[in-house]
């Protein structure tokens, strides 16, 4: 019954979704972050281009962002991400359009947890003299983080389900996989089985262990 | 508490015109109907594939639309009783079982794996697998030259990995959901080829703004004899074959490969002989 | 809040802001400056090929039966996924542990698996076992998938909308001897499709951009692939026709995520109601108890 499944790199599949989910939520948190900082910073210029940026990146749908990446991108501005062979490039690429993308949602995250910190405490800090670097990167963000952790789990889950998405541009990660054993075999059931599975092994542990440690380093108040 | 009772109302009631205007607007209750009673035709071509088979504002075009038209007039119907569905590649066969189409031409090569599901008219094209390439690029004179070559196809295009498993081991594949996505990275130099059908190529050629910026490699990788795919056991397989021979004589099929893929300097093959597929 | 992070500007921070924003704008300059400077070298700005949006009959041909579509998948998604989700919710809250440990199994697998995933299981399952038409097929494949997801992202929502509404309005219900299922029909279930308004509102925003998933990798003709059939024609203006359907996917879901925020204002003022709003981010703020996976993104 599960002797099909030799003929596929199963395994490689699930690693490349593991590697584009990883790398891109590195990604995204640093892109994120920054951006969380223009929002609330005392720069107007910053301030506008991070809300333009948010209102924008998060009304378009991934698969066109992705298709961008590589059609505009790659293919038209000639950017292949120090890469050579198109594998490689494709999955630079992909990495690079959910990063632009779920930025926009960590950003958002971001800035809610920042809304949780009471205002005396960037009042305090103030009092003492610190500069709005100091304010928002030794006070206000590690408190931030600690109460957006419940926020960004989930936005790290809904990446890990968007990698997916790379498969509008090629990357044979697991959906391209699951499309192609379903062409080539009739056993439509077990094999949307094993992907599902694949899924749920992924997301639903990442979601229990970022719950538990979003309440462990949650500031009481 | 009646308030809230309304504002949910509304909201149901502007969800509910909102399917309403939305569905409203196609009703393509399609089934194909049978032959020969003087109403309507419906005929599977593609959509998305200029000089072949294109939408285009002014509604269908290509060769595969000039030979359906000529084929569906002999069988007794004029231009406006025909019906155009989209027959994409992959859901050819099942149209034809079910009925959902009478005729299929859409660039569909007649297959041994193919005749066991459906019956094919024709061949009315000789086309073969080919790439196309920019005009000032010397490089690939043979398919061999594709090793290392990156290779734009569409997503689920056998003919990209027949090049790869066959020719060209070391050749790397870009998938599009659609031929015109590979063009403007095939003009920058971000692809160097494109590879399917040389019918299909010689149409994207043929358009004005790649004039003299793409050639054809000329390598007839494969034979395609292009057929019209009808029902298994359909008596309409006779009557097009009827059609599509008288179409060759009285020159209309000569004419309407120029029309289509002249342009590109597209070199076809003499018009096949019915049943005469090349392996 | 914002302003609190920092003191009223004096002159050096003043300098700095002005040196700061000189800056960062020649660097958004400089990037597009060569955006745009390559686009051109590469004759993508060149009149013929963005010339067809404005006439209508790009328009009429391609786009607004694409847009069509886009707009059915995810109106059809949205109804049926309501009720679905509602039901769902609503027995995660039951008080009998049989129903509730079946829906909460449910909805957390339907939440954890790509969206894609659940499309491209639904293409396969209507060709193999049911007659629906291949025209059809692509519809009921993307539908069913955003269903079956939305519907579990919807039920959270449900249950976050009736466990912010105030203790004492069951309390009440209770006290003058309402029973479980009238306490919620009459009491709980109106007053939390309210407060929700905003949140499913949201989630439109999510349908409506997954439905994309269906032309990139379903063949499903809606606004996306259009552009697809569109470049055919109009010789590969493939970056013109990808960026016109940008800004409509943009300019569609910003008019969605406005109205949900606006809905959102009016229902936090408005002083008759309990309070108890459900906004754009909160159900999966309130579902920490599962996966939760993130319902707007």
């Amino acid at each position: 019954m599960f002797d099909f499944l030799e003929d596929y790199d199963l395994l490689g599949a699930f690693w490349t979704t593991v590697q584009l989910a990883v790398l891109s939520a590195v990604g995204s948190l640093i892109w994120g972050t920054l951006l969380a900082a223009m929002r609330v910073g005392p720069v107007p210029l910053m301030r506008a281009f991070g809300t333009a940026y948010v209102n924008i990146v998060r009304n378009i749908p991934l698969t066109v962002i992705i298709l961008f990446t590589s059609l505009g991108l790659n293919q038209t501005l000639g950017v292949s991400l120090g890469a050579n062979d198109v594998e490689t490039i494709n999955f630079r690429l992909a990495v690079l359009g959910l990063i632009l993308y779920t930025s926009s949602f960590v950003c958002e995250a971001l800035r809610s947890g920042i809304n949780t910190v009471p205002v005396g405490q960037a009042e305090a800090a103030r009092a003492i003299g610190l500069n709005f670097n100091q304010v928002l990167g030794l006070v206000v963000l590690p408190q931030a983080f600690r109460s957006s952790v419940v926020p960004l789990a989930n936005v790290l889950i809904a990446l890990i389900k968007n990698t997916t998405v790379a498969a509008a541009i090629g990357v044979a990660e697991a959906a391209v996989l699951m499309k192609e054993m379903i062409e080539n075999e009739a056993q439509l059931l077990l094999i949307s089985a094993i992907i599902a599975f694949g899924f749920v092994v992924l997301t639903l542990p990442t979601g229990l262990f970022l719950g538990w440690l979003g309440k462990k380093v949650a500031v009481k108040r | 508490m009646k308030l809230r009772k309304v504002t949910a109302a509304s909201a149901t009631v502007f969800a509910l015109a909102l399917t309403a205007t939305a569905c409203g607007g196609d009703n393509n209750e399609g089934g194909g109907s049978g032959s020969g009673d003087g109403k309507t035709i419906t005929v599977g071509i593609k959509f998305d594939q200029p000089g072949l088979g294109q939408k285009t504002p002014q509604g269908y075009a290509g060769f595969d639309v000039d030979v359906a038209t000529y084929v569906a007039k002999k069988l007794g119907y004029n231009e406006d009783q025909i019906e155009w569905k989209e027959a994409k590649s992959a859901d050819r066969e099942t149209m034809l079982q079910r009925g959902d189409v009478d005729f299929i031409a859409a660039t569909y090569s007649i297959t041994p794996e193919r005749q066991e599901k459906v019956d094919f008219a024709g061949p009315y094209l000789l086309a073969h697998q080919d790439v196309l390439v920019r005009a000032d690029d010397n490089k690939i004179k043979s398919p061999e030259d594709l090793n290392n070559a990156k290779l734009c196809s569409v997503t689920g295009s056998t003919s990209a990995q027949n090049v790869k498993d066959k020719l060209a081991p070391k050749a790397q594949l870009q998938p599009y959901p659609t031929y015109s996505a590979c063009l403007p990275g095939l003009q920058n130099g971000a692809v160097d080829a494109l590879t399917t059908d040389d019918s299909i190529l010689a149409g994207y050629a043929a358009q004005s703004q790649f004039k003299g910026k793409f050639k054809l490699g000329g390598f007839k990788l494969t034979n395609e004899n292009y057929g019209i795919g009808v029902k298994k056991g359909s008596d309409l397989k006779d009557k097009i074959n009827d059609a599509l021979e008288a179409m060759v004589a009285d020159k209309a099929w000569q004419e309407a490969v120029d029309k289509n893929l002249g342009p590109a300097n597209y070199k076809n093959e003499p018009a096949p002989k019915i049943g005469d597929i090349k392996s | 809040m914002s302003s609190v992070l920092y003191d009223a500007q004096g002159p050096r921070a003043k300098r700095r802001n002005v040196l700061l924003t000189v800056v960062f704008l020649v660097a958004v300059a400089a990037l597009l400056w060569w955006v745009f400077g390559t686009l051109k070298d590469k004759g993508q700005l060149e009149w013929a090929l963005w010339e067809p949006f404005v006439h209508t009959e790009a328009w009429s041909t391609y786009i607004w039966p694409g847009l069509q579509n886009t707009l059915k998948a995810a109106a059809l998604a949205v109804i049926i996924a309501l009720p679905l989700g509602a039901v769902l919710g609503i027995a995660r809250l039951s008080d009998h542990a049989w129903v509730r440990a079946p829906a909460a199994v449910v909805v957390e697998f339907f939440r954890s698996i790509p969206v894609l995933v659940l499309m491209i299981f639904g293409l396969a399952l209507f060709a193999e076992y049911t007659n629906v038409t291949s025209d059809d097929r692509p519809l009921y494949a993307v539908v069913t998938g955003l269903v079956l997801y939305n519907a579990s992202v919807l039920a959270e929502i449900v249950r976050a909308g009736i466990l912010a509404l105030p203790k004492g309005q069951s309390e009440a219900a209770m006290a003058i001897g309402l029973r479980k299922g009238q306490l919620m029909r009459l009491v709980l279930l109106p007053q939390a499709v309210t407060a929700m308004l905003p949140a499913i509102v949201s989630q439109l925003v999510v349908i409506v951009k997954d439905t994309a998933l269906g032309g990139a990798v379903l063949t499903y003709s809606e606004l996306l692939s259009a552009a697809n059939t569109m470049s055919g024609y109009y010789g590969a203006n493939v970056i013109a026709s990808f960026t016109v359907v940008a800004v409509i996917f943009i300019a569609l879901n910003f008019a969605l995520t406005s109205f949900a925020s606006w809905l959102e204002r009016r229902l936090r003022r408005a002083k008759k109601s309990t309070g108890a709003v459900v906004g754009a981010g909160d159900a999966e703020i309130a579902g920490t108890a599962g996966t939760g996976t993130g319902g707007t993104v």
